[in-house]
């Protein structure tokens, strides 16, 4: 009986706690504003990020060369990004609240993705340009 | 003997730990972070027992099952002390650092005292019961007091970044592992399968998170709590 109380509760708390620590972690990248580049790039330059565009702009990420720095946060978002896919299927039709909730959630897991990507084309053009500079 | 898997894991974790103290020291913050460093210290030296101890006694031995146990009560109430430093911090305008170090105190010995007569009938294999029965509750207490410190944190509109995130592992940690425990008392015919593996992935979670947020988070940086809570409108 203990043990089935501590266990509900131990659950509770741990999506509680890891919902939290993800979003602490997504809170960064909503301070950063995409440039027209990507947004040209991506093809949200006339609408905003989508939920559903998470994995297409993971996939262009993972197409830039790494920054080093960014890679245990990206895997962090995925992780909880499937965590949410996985809530907004079960609870979807049951409580639109929650499937409403876990939708913007997911669309911030996808604004973080396009501020990954953004970070990356920067650091892409930067190297480019010292090599350039590095052979004149 | 343990596989290439369980070898990987236990290095995995080894190697965050020493990444947490080496990134203390030439951060200059080993002091300011005291108990999260003697806490990665005391993990680390647990880890090289580990190794020692299946190699010499092996992974199905009793010896090596009792180093287990003991040693993970002992990292738990370790862990007590950084929570504790986590209240003060979060507290640290109020002035009320002896009554939390006194609380902490307190729920230490009732968790061992509630412990011991939970298996207090079973005196046959009080030991060995002693010390799972021990571990679920230890957690379980980590868990509240992580809790209670996370209602404290929104409460008071605490806004450092790193103290948030060092406390949002914390409670991740506690409470998959508090869980875990639960679920190896309810359903034992799992422990040989799948909840073998989670608590030594759970052992990486959190220096994991730690080395993550002292890498990458400055300590000036700020956070509206407001952001964090989970709200269905």
């Amino acid at each position: 009986m203990i043990a089935a109380l501590i266990c509900v509760i131990s659950v509770a708390a741990f999506l509680q706690f890891f919902v939290s620590y993800c979003r602490s972690i997504l809170a960064s990248s909503r301070k950063f504003e995409l440039s027209a580049r990507v947004r040209e790039v991506t093809g949200i330059a006339n609408h905003g990020v989508a939920a559903d565009d998470f994995k297409r702009l993971l996939q262009l990420v993972r197409l830039c060369p790494e920054r080093g720095d960014d890679r245990s946060e990206i895997r962090a978002v995925g992780v909880y990004y499937s965590l949410l896919a996985v809530i907004n299927f079960v609870a979807g039709s049951v409580t639109p609240a929650l499937a409403a909730w876990s939708e913007r959630e997911r669309q911030n897991c996808s604004y973080f993705a396009a501020v990954a990507l953004d970070r990356r084309i920067s650091y892409s053009r930067d190297l480019f340009t010292q090599q350039v500079a590095e052979r004149r | 003997m343990l596989g290439p898997f369980e070898y990987g894991i236990w290095l995995i974790g080894f190697l965050l730990e020493i990444y947490v103290l080496v990134c203390a020291i030439f951060r200059r913050s080993f002091v300011k972070y005291l108990e999260i460093n003697v806490y990665m210290s005391a993990a680390a030296l647990v880890a090289l027992g580990e190794y020692f101890s299946i190699h010499h006694y092996g992974f199905q031995s009793i010896n090596y099952r009792y180093y287990y146990y003991y040693s993970e009560s002992l990292l738990t109430i370790l862990l007590f002390w950084v929570v504790t430093q986590f209240y003060q911090q979060v507290f640290a305008e109020m002035a009320v650092s002896r009554y939390i170090r006194g609380a902490a105190a307190f729920l230490l010995l009732a968790t061992g005292f509630f412990s011991y007569i939970v298996i207090h009938e079973n005196k046959d294999h009080l030991t060995s019961r002693f010390v799972v029965e021990l571990g679920q509750n230890l957690y379980f207490v980590g868990v509240v007091l992580t809790y209670l410190l996370w209602g404290a944190v929104l409460t008071l509109r605490e806004t450092r970044t790193r103290l948030i995130q060092l406390v949002l592992a914390l409670g991740v940690y506690f409470s998959a592992t508090a869980g875990i425990y639960a679920l190896r008392n309810l359903f034992p015919g799992l422990q040989p399968s799948l909840l073998r593996w989670l608590p030594p992935l759970m052992g990486i979670w959190l220096p994991l998170a730690w080395s993550y947020t002292f890498t990458k988070v400055p300590e000036d940086a700020r956070l509206t709590t407001a952001r964090l809570m989970v709200k269905a409108r």
